[in-house]
């Protein structure tokens, strides 16, 4: 399997073409329209991390033409969307396109219907060894991310259209970050599918998402939990605005690797080898989420234990979310440790990173489920 | 043998194998701590475990694990293992960090993964000229040794990476130094020591004697400072295990104001608090104000907004009589935390108020029938500001809870609200109680009339009254019959059925009634006799409010339907006195509210360290995990032979292909006429 590398003897400024710099310079006028517009309304840090997100966005853009034209696609629907609203919730319910497409529930409910109908690509693919349904999988994924990530915009903005002390990044509570999390793993799948030019992951990892938009469907039909909800004190800091999705592409790449971990166990013993990537393929991509989610989940314990001092006094308390945090950092440690210092391979880093899936998901969900502590925003 | 035991215990120390068995211990022990709910009362444990487990778990440490020495005697290891580590492999590193190897023996390169033999026609200053500008333009730093049969051009890129590994293991050595530095283990050695005793329970500040407070300069702590509005205080209360110690401040703390602001839904938006510092020593006064997200700092110690309680708000109420007959009320005041006697002839009472909470937001809304799927995938399309569910969010407005301790000790928890609560289109006072605290509260539901709660009183003690009887009675024959020439007999019949029903109904409410039916009516006509019973309750209890009326010297009223609802709700209101389970009613009248912050005051001198450390692991994890060591060697050699060789300390596929990639650019560089330099060219 080759690796696709076509970009990589050159450095990057002189491998810019002109939609790079067009997304550069609509990145920059975004990012100083929003500081002149509403810079009154924000302090210090939060202009801060505005300005230094310009840069971050520009360096991802031209890193990824894929990204670059999500971020295009995207804006262009959220503006729209946003437009539509003419500042009022109700039209929602009546304007056409609002109604069903680019308010933020109906957009989060394409999202989910894509990412099951990417799954389902995927599946027929692996099936029939079929390269057309590989492609129509991806293009849904594209498709699926764009709709979560529009759903989030609007979101947004519906949540100052509530009131202008209710309005808040859409990273507050459960509901909100599994719609990051799902928007977020598809991203990471699409990342590597591309720098690696194969399609055949996607069987494996769009699994995973289903699972988590699955989860979200239950919670939205089930537990109403989708509704806007003000932010309560604790919450009301600039650095939920980093700490949250920093942990989100943790779990996320976390998610991908296990995965993949399961595709490489599944190669290992017959089992579809012939139709997947070569177990190199597959480690490499694993080790490859596994160091991008333990740099991610490093960062954002830390800026966690930055937050926790400044809202609880302490840096650490040993609340329960912290310490799960602490042991899954540990097992990516120790994971990591073994691959790097000791060139441990094979069944049994497959089998860690399947395993590491498990004390994730627990540190995300089951802490909040089961075990009670500070960490109770997400409560289910 | 000596030696070789210190040498044995060094390299098991500086292992990576203890190291990772340490780790794991550490997980465990961090499981443990979140399985088993930490620092509670030491009561709970006991009635959780049993006497015997609760000793063990005790003598564990389990019930504070990240304090009990065991777990920071790991952590201590942690330290030395990780130090030992780095003092063990860091020169190395630091070498291998420097050195090019350009000595390397022609032998060893050909033993590498990755190489090429190429060949080349140019001569070697051309060769070595234009190899070198390629590695160079690579990002490659390099050095050149010339050697018998040619020269070796020994390159490197990504030496950061050794710095990584040492830069991140650092970090925890300092982390944990930072975090050790702030812990509790100075304090413990003193307890330990003897030097100082926590206190149990909840002492008065005043005394706490001299062995339990820790003087100003004490190096690191976390403590509560609890303050109701208008008081100072120059403590706070540190919680250890199962007691308590109390730390100076070095300044007093005077609480002007705490606010709770809310959101539109009663959720709370705000938490504030007015404060004045004055410090001690030099008499400074600040004002400042401190917020949830906001704390503020001061001489090294941070203060936090933490939480807030009642801070004694008085309750003006008004105790209704329910013993049976009487319409008495007195005045009584209460505060939130204290009890008081309330003075009653036949029975002494303590109130204990409990609570008081100045705004309840309540949802009224009702729940709509289940819809079909696809109408139920509608009402979640649109925007996310609605919810599928009807929601109707109300403050209504004040409520307390309390509890009256009668004689023996027994203690039943009341709920009361301040204003009535619109139910089924009319006002009603919720009055829950409860027996036990695990228990929900029932609620009896008292009808207001005009918004008060005086008419259903009056008209209840009334309707007990065994005196008022005979008057209802005959109010009730005169309407029932108005005036028809009906026979003498029949007329005391009904008066004696009106009285009977009364009485019965006086004596234990609809139940009493249902009883005497039970008892005393053939099976056949008891829901006939239910009816007439119902019937005859109604209009007696329409004439007792009549009469209650003149009474107090007011007008009779129409009965018109709203008059009738209200008599049908008293009813069952008095029905459901009878199991209220007090002989009176409290009604919250006024309050004058008194709100206490709890501040948080935490001097923790080891965060610096801590975020050092931070800072060098995430420096550290990104050198190791994002910058790659890898070396290319190029010999080459007078005869024009070219063998190219590369290693890397990780292996990836990007680092397989970089090397494919550098060999072909190499060998095609070395094959080209002379025609300048630089990968550009293609």
């Amino acid at each position: 399997m080759e690796l696709a590398q076509a970009h990589t003897d050159l450095p990057l400024l002189r491998r810019l073409r002109i939609a790079d710099w067009l997304a550069a310079f609509a990145l920059l006028g975004g990012g100083l329209f929003a500081l002149a517009r509403y810079g009154a309304y924000m302090d210090g840090y939060e202009k801060a991390i505005l300005l230094a997100s310009i840069p971050g966005f520009v360096y991802l853009a031209w890193s990824w033409a894929g990204l670059r034209n999500l971020m295009g696609g995207v804006a262009l629907l959220a503006l729209a969307g946003i437009n539509l609203y003419h500042g009022d919730l109700a039209r929602a319910d009546h304007a056409f396109f609002l109604k069903f497409l680019l308010s933020s529930q109906t957009a989060i409910g394409w999202m989910c219907a894509l990412f099951f109908m990417a799954t389902g690509a995927f599946w027929l693919g692996l099936a029939a060894r079929a390269e057309f349904a590989d492609r129509v999988g991806t293009a849904l994924t594209w498709s699926a991310v764009t709709a979560g990530l529009t759903g989030l915009l609007v979101r947004w903005y519906e949540s100052y259209l509530i009131g202008a002390d209710v309005g808040h990044i859409p990273v507050s509570n459960l509901y909100e970050v599994f719609v990051l999390f799902s928007l977020i793993t598809g991203l990471l799948y699409l990342h590597y599918a591309g720098r690696y030019a194969t399609r055949k992951m996607g069987a494996f990892v769009l699994p995973v998402i289903s699972a988590a938009v699955g989860f979200l469907l239950w919670y939205t039909f089930s537990r109403e939990a989708q509704e806007i909800q003000p932010l309560v004190p604790a919450l009301q800091s600039y650095w939920m605005k980093i700490h949250v999705p920093a942990n989100f592409v943790g779990y996320g790449a976390f998610a991908l690797s296990a995965m993949l971990g399961v595709a490489w166990i599944c190669a290992s013993k017959g089992i579809l080898a012939d139709r997947l990537p070569s177990p190199e393929v597959l480690e490499d991509v694993m080790y490859k989420a596994i160091a991008v989610g333990f740099a991610f989940f490093t960062i954002a314990t830390i800026l966690g234990a930055l937050w926790a001092a400044e809202a609880w006094g302490t840096y650490w308390q040993w609340d329960p979310k912290e310490t799960w945090a602490l042991i899954v950092w540990l097992n990516y440690a120790a994971w990591l440790h073994m691959r790097l210092t000791k060139g441990l391979r094979g069944a049994a880093l497959a089998w860690w990173a399947v395993t590491g899936l498990l004390v994730t998901t627990f540190a995300f969900l089951g802490v909040n489920m089961v075990l009670s502590g500070l960490h109770s925003y997400g409560t289910l | 043998m000596k030696r070789s035991f210190a040498r044995n215990l060094y390299e098991l120390l500086s292992s990576m194998r203890f190291a990772i068995s340490l780790l794991t211990l550490l997980a465990i022990a961090s499981i443990i701590g979140t399985v088993l709910k930490q620092n509670e009362p030491y009561n709970n444990y006991l009635n959780q475990f049993g006497p015997f487990w609760f000793g063990l778990f005790e003598k564990l440490g389990l019930y504070g694990v990240y304090h009990a020495s065991w777990f920071l005697a790991v952590l201590t290891f942690l330290v030395a293992s990780t130090s030992l580590c780095i003092f063990r492999q860091g020169p190395q590193m630091l070498k291998e960090m420097r050195s090019f190897r350009e000595h390397a023996q022609e032998s060893s390169l050909r033993m590498f993964a990755h190489q090429a033999s190429l060949g080349t026609t140019l001569p070697r200053d051309a060769a070595q000229q234009k190899t070198a500008a390629y590695l160079q333009s690579q990002g490659y730093r390099l050095r050149a040794a010339a050697r018998p049969d040619g020269v070796l051009l020994a390159a490197k890129a990504g030496s950061w990476n050794r710095l990584g590994y040492l830069l991140a293991h650092t970090a925890i050595v300092t982390i944990c130094i930072g975090g050790l530095a702030d812990g509790d283990l100075p304090l413990k050695a003193q307890l330990l020591l003897g030097d100082k005793h926590v206190v149990s329970g909840s002492p008065a500040i005043a005394d706490i004697p001299a062995e339990s407070r820790l003087p100003a300069s004490h190096w690191s702590y976390r403590g509560n400072i609890f303050l109701p509005e208008g008081r100072r205080s120059g403590n706070a209360i540190l919680n250890i295990s199962d007691g308590v110690l109390l730390q100076e401040l070095p300044f007093n703390l005077t609480l002007k104001k705490f606010y709770v602001d809310y959101y539109s839904t009663g959720a709370p938006k705000r938490f504030a608090s007015d404060v004045v510092i004055e410090d001690r020593a030099s008499g400074e006064r600040l004002e400042r104000t401190i917020e949830v997200n906001k704390p503020f700092e001061y001489k090294g110690v941070t203060l936090y907004q933490a939480s807030f309680e009642d801070g004694g708000t008085t309750l003006h109420l008004k105790a209704h009589s329910l013993t049976a007959g009487s319409n008495e009320v007195l005045p009584v005041d209460g505060v939130v935390g204290d009890a008081v006697k309330l003075m009653r002839r036949s029975e002494p009472l303590t109130l204990e108020v409990i609570n008081f909470r100045p705004i309840n937001v309540e949802n009224l809304g009702t729940a709509e029938a289940s819809a079909g799927t696809i109408e139920n995938i509608g009402k979640h399309l649109g925007s996310a500001a609605k919810s599928g569910e009807k929601k109707d969010l109300h403050n209504v407005g004040p409520s307390m809870i309390f509890k009256l301790r009668d004689a023996a000790g027994q203690a039943r928890e009341f709920h009361s609200y301040m204003q009535p609560i619109l139910q089924e289109g009319r006002p009603f006072y919720m009055a829950g109680m409860r027996e036990a605290n695990a228990e929900n509260f029932r609620y009896m539901r008292i009808p207001a009339f005009e918004g008060k709660l005086d008419a259903w009183f009056a008209l209840r003690a009334v309707l007990t009254d065994p005196a008022a009887r005979p008057a209802i009675a005959r109010r009730f024959t005169a309407t029932a019959l108005k005036g028809d020439a009906v026979a003498e007999t029949m007329r005391s019949k009904l008066a004696a059925t009106a009285e009977q029903t009364l009485g019965l109904f006086a004596a234990g409410g609809y139940e009493a009634l249902d009883q005497f039916i039970r008892k005393n009516v053939p099976q056949a006509e008891q829901e006939k006799a239910a009816g007439v019973f119902f019937k005859v309750l109604q209009g007696v209890a329409w004439d007792a409010w009549q009469l209650a009326r003149e009474r107090q010297q007011l007008k009779p009223l129409e009965l018109t339907q709203e008059n009738a609802a209200f008599v049908n709700d008293a009813l069952n209101a008095v029905s459901d006195s009878f199991h209220y389970g007090a002989p009176v009613f409290l009604e919250l009248n006024g309050f004058d509210e008194v709100k206490a912050s709890v501040i948080q005051a935490t001097r923790s001198p080891g965060k610096f360290i801590v975020y050092l450390g931070c800072a060098l692991l995430i420096a550290g994890v990104c050198f190791m995990l994002y910058v790659h060591e890898r070396r290319l060697f190029v010999l080459l050699k007078d005869g024009g032979e070219v063998l190219l060789a590369g290693s890397a300390n990780r292996k990836t596929m990007a680092i397989d292909a970089e090397f494919a990639r550098h060999s072909a650019r190499i060998e095609q560089l070395l094959k080209e006429p002379d025609r300048g330099t630089g990968p550009s060219s293609h």
